[in-house]
C-alpha cells in the first residue's frame, strides 16, 4: 500500500465583514492508492473548503493560512501557479457540487473533453484526443454520441456521469467527488455510485467522496471521516463507524441515522452547530457533548489513533499504547 | 419543418409591423391642418413672382397631382396601395425627386456611419464589460471600464455639441461638420477618402461614447453572474488556462443575452443617429427627414419612418433566427 495523499495541518480562513470564519482548522488526512474515503458533516462544517483548499482553488475572501497536502510525494501547496494548473485533473480531480450545472450550456460536450486534454497535453494528434475522450465516456456507460451532444440534451445523471468521464480523463492518483449524489433520484444515485466505483477500481486511484447520505455513501468506501466545525472529529474504517464510534459526535450522528429498532423515534443532536466566527474553546463539540470534561473546555483535542484503529479527537480515549 | 413555421409566423409578424407603421405614419401628420404644397408655393409667392390667384390654381394642380383633395381615406387606401408595389410617392418638397430616390441618397451616410458605431461600440463595451466582470483580469485593466460606465446616460447629441466645441472649434483636431471638405468635389481617391474619414470622426466618437457606457453596465451585470456559474468553476478545476476559461466558457454565454439586446440597439440607435448628424450637418437620413418634418413634407415623413420601422423590425426578426445558432438550447 503506497500512500498517494497525505493532507497535513490544513488550514483555511474565511475574511468575512462579521469576522474570520476558520472554516478549516488544521485537518490531516493520509489516503492509500485505490482507497475510498467517504466525508460526512453537517452543512457548513467545511467539506467543500477542504476539498476547494486541496485543489488550491479558494477564492477570496478565503485563505489558505497553511499546511500541505502531498500528492503522489509532491506537496500541492509549494508548486508555482503554472505547475498547479498542470496538476490539476492530471494529478487531482475535483468532481463539483451540483455537478447539474457544471457543463457549458453552450459547448458540445466533446468540445469541453478535448480541451481538458489539450490544457494538459499539447502532443497528440486530435484523433487521439477524441478516441480517449469517447472511451472515457464509455467507462461511465455512456454512448459515444454523447461526445457530439449538448447539456441541455443530457439526463442529470447522465451529466453527472459526465463530469465522472472528464474528472477521469487524465487518469488522476486523486478523485474529490462533491455530492455526487445530492441531486438525483436514488435509482440513479446508486448507478452513479456505481459508476464512480468501477472507474475507481479501473485506474487505481484514491477517491474522496462527500456526501449528507451516510446510508448510502457507506456501502462504496473503505473509510469514514467525519467533520465537525472545520475539524475532524473521527476517522475510521466503515465496520468501526457503524459498530463502534468513539467520537461522541459521530456516535450522535450514527445514531440519528433511521433504523428498524429506532424507527419513528428521531434522535437530532441537541444543541446547535457552532458559528465559526465564535468557535467555543478547546474542542469545539464541548458545549454539546454528554460527555464533556473540564480539560475539553480549554484544550483542543489532537486526532490521533486509539485502541482498535480508530483516529479520534476527543479527550475521553487515550493514547494507543 | 418548425423552422418553416417560425419562419412564416416572422414574415407575419414582419407584415403586420409594416401595416401598423404605415397606418400610423399616415394619419399622425394629418393631423396638423398645415399643408406642404401650399406652403411651399406661398413662400415663393412671397419672394415675388406670382399673383395670389396663380397661386391658387397652381397649388390647385399640384394637390390634385399629389392626391391631397381626394378624401382622406381614398387617400390612404392610395398610399396602401402603392406601398404594395414598393412606391413611397414623391417629395413635394423637393419634386420630382421620389422618396425612394431621397432614401437611396442619404442612406449610405446613414448605414455607414450607425452601422460601423454601432457594432464598434458593441465589441468595445462588451470587452470592457467582460474583463470589469473578471475577477482575474488585472486592475488596471478593469479599471478602463469605469469612466464608459460614467458617460452611459449622457445623451449622444450633448456629446457630440461637446466634442465639436471641444476638439473641433478649440483644439482643431478634427472638421466641425459636413460631409467632406468645402470646394471638394467627390471622386475616388485616397485624399478624398481620408477627408470622408476625416470628417466621420466627431459624429462617430459621439455615437461610441455615448452608447458604451450602456454595453459596459449590462454586460458587466451579466458578467458578475456567469463567472460564479458551475460551469466556470468547474473549467478551472480542470486545470484550464485562464484566457481559455474567459473566452469559451464566460464570454461566449454572458454574450448571449447581449446579441439580444443588438437588435433593439439597432433600432434605437437611429434616433441619436439622426440628432447627430444634425449638429454635424451630414447628409444622412437624418438630415432629410429634418428637413422633410420642417416643411411637413408628408411622403417624405413616411417613407423614412417607414423605411427605419421596418428596417429596425427586419433586424429583429433575423437575430431571432440567427439566435439559435449562439445558443444550442433554442435550437428547433
Ligand atoms: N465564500 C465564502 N465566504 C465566506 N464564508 C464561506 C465561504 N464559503 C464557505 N464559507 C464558510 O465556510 C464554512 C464551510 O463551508 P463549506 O461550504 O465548506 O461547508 P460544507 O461542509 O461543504 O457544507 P454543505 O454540506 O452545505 O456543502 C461555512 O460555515 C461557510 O459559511
Ligand atoms: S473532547 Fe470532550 S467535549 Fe470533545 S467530544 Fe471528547 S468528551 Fe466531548
Ligand atoms: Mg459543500
Amino acid at each position: 500500500m503506497t500512500t498517494v495523499l497525505q493532507v497535513n495541518n490544513l488550514q483555511v480562513t474565511y475574511y468575512t465583514d462579521s469576522g474570520r470564519a476558520r472554516a478549516l482548522d488544521g485537518v490531516n488526512l493520509t489516503l492509500n492508492s485505490g482507497e475510498k474515503l467517504g466525508l460526512v458533516g453537517e452543512s457548513g462544517s467545511g467539506k467543500s473548503t477542504m476539498a476547494l483548499a486541496m485543489m488550491r482553488m479558494i477564492k477570496l475572501p478565503g485563505r489558505i493560512e497553511g499546511g500541505q497536502v502531498i500528492v503522489d510525494g509532491n506537496d500541492l501547496m509549494a508548486l508555482s501557479e503554472e505547475e498547479m494548473l498542470n496538476a490539476r485533473l492530471s494529478e487531482i480531480t475535483y468532481i463539483p457540487q451540483g455537478a447539474m450545472n457544471s457543463l457549458n450550456p453552450v459547448m458540445r460536450i466533446g468540445a469541453q473533453m478535448v480541451d481538458a486534454i489539450k490544457a494538459h497535453d499539447s502532443k497528440s494528434s486530435k484523433s487521439a484526443i477524441e478516441e480517449r475522450c469517447m472511451e472515457a465516456l464509455e467507462s461511465v456507460d455512456l454512448g459515444r454520441n454523447v461526445f457530439r451532444m449538448f447539456a441541455h440534451e443530457l439526463s442529470g445523471g447522465m451529466k453527472q456521469r459526465v463530469c465522472i468521464a472528464i474528472g477521469i480523463l487524465l487518469k488522476p492518483s486523486v478523485i474529490i467527488a462533491d455530492e455526487p449524489t445530492s441531486a438525483l433520484d436514488v435509482v440513479t444515485q446508486r448507478q452513479v455510485m456505481e459508476t464512480i466505483d468501477r472507474v475507481q477500481k479501473d485506474i487505481g486511484c484514491a477517491v474522496i467522496l462527500i456526501g449528507h447520505d451516510m446510508g448510502l455513501m457507506c456501502q462504496f468506501v473503505d473509510k469514514v471521516a467525519v467533520m465537525y466545525a472545520g475539524r475532524l472529529a473521527e476517522v475510521s474504517t466503515v465496520r468501526q463507524m457503524f459498530s463502534d464510534p468513539k467520537h461522541p459526535y459521530a456516535q450522535a450522528l450514527i445514531s440519528s441515522l433511521p433504523s428498524l429498532e429506532n424507527k419513528g423515534v428521531f434522535h437530532g443532536i441537541p444543541g446547535l452547530a457552532p458559528s465559526l466566527l465564535r468557535l467555543p474553546s478547546g474542542c469545539t463539540f464541548h458545549p454539546r457533548c454528554p460527555h464533556v470534561m473540564e480539560v475539553c473546555k480549554t484544550t483542543v483535542p489532537a486526532l490521533r489513533t486509539v485502541p482498535g484503529g480508530a483516529q479520534v479527537a476527543c479527550h475521553l480515549y487515550p493514547e494507543k499504547a | 419543418m418548425a423552422f418553416a413555421r417560425l419562419l412564416i409566423r416572422r414574415l407575419l409578424f414582419l407584415l403586420v409591423v409594416i401595416w401598423a407603421a404605415s397606418t400610423i405614419t399616415f394619419f399622425v401628420p394629418r393631423l396638423s391642418p398645415r399643408n406642404p404644397v401650399r406652403e411651399r408655393f406661398a413662400a415663393l409667392a412671397r419672394s415675388g413672382g406670382f399673383s395670389p390667384t396663380d397661386l391658387e390654381k397652381i397649388i390647385a394642380a399640384y394637390n390634385t397631382k399629389f392626391g391631397f383633395d381626394k378624401p382622406l381615406w381614398r387617400q390612404y387606401t392610395d398610399y396602401v396601395g402603392s406601398l404594395a408595389r414598393l412606391d413611397l410617392g414623391l417629395s413635394a418638397n423637393q419634386y420630382p425627386k421620389t422618396v425612394i430616390q431621397l432614401i437611396q441618397e442619404s442612406l449610405p451616410w446613414t448605414i455607414t456611419l450607425l452601422l460601423t458605431t454601432t457594432i464598434l461600440s458593441f465589441i468595445i463595451g462588451n470587452l470592457l464589460g467582460a474583463v470589469a466582470a473578471w475577477p482575474r483580469a488585472p486592475n488596471w485593466l478593469r479599471s478602463i471600464a469605469t469612466p464608459f460606465m460614467l458617460l452611459q446616460g449622457v445623451p449622444p447629441i450633448i456629446l457630440a455639441v461637446l466634442l465639436l466645441f471641444f476638439l473641433g472649434f478649440k483644439l482643431k483636431l478634427a472638421p466641425l461638420g459636413g460631409a467632406y471638405s468645402i470646394g471638394v468635389i467627390p471622386h475616388f481617391s485616397a485624399t478624398f477618402v481620408w477627408d470622408l474619414f476625416k470628417h466621420q470622426i466627431l459624429p462617430a466618437l459621439s455615437l461610441i461614447f455615448g452608447s458604451v457606457g450602456g454595453w459596459v453596465l449590462s454586460m458587466r451585470g451579466m458578467g458578475v453572474t456567469i463567472q460564479g456559474e458551475d460551469y466556470v468553476i468547474f473549467a478551472e478545476h480542470k486545470g484550464l488556462h485562464g484566457f481559455t476559461i474567459f473566452r469559451d466558457y464566460f464570454l461566449r454565454n454572458a454574450l448571449l443575452p447581449q446579441v439580444t439586446g443588438l437588435a433593439l440597439a439597432l433600432g434605437s440607435v437611429i434616433t441619436s443617429g439622426i440628432l447627430v448628424e444634425g449638429v454635424f450637418g451630414l447628409p444622412g437620413l437624418g438630415s432629410v427627414l429634418g428637413a422633410a418634418i420642417q416643411s411637413n413634407d408628408f411622403l417624405v415623413i413616411y417613407g423614412i419612418v417607414l423605411f427605419i420601422t421596418v428596417s429596425v423590425a427586419t433586424m429583429m426578426v433575423i437575430v431571432e433566427l440567427l439566435y439559435p445558432l449562439l445558443d444550442p438550447r433554442i435550437r428547433v
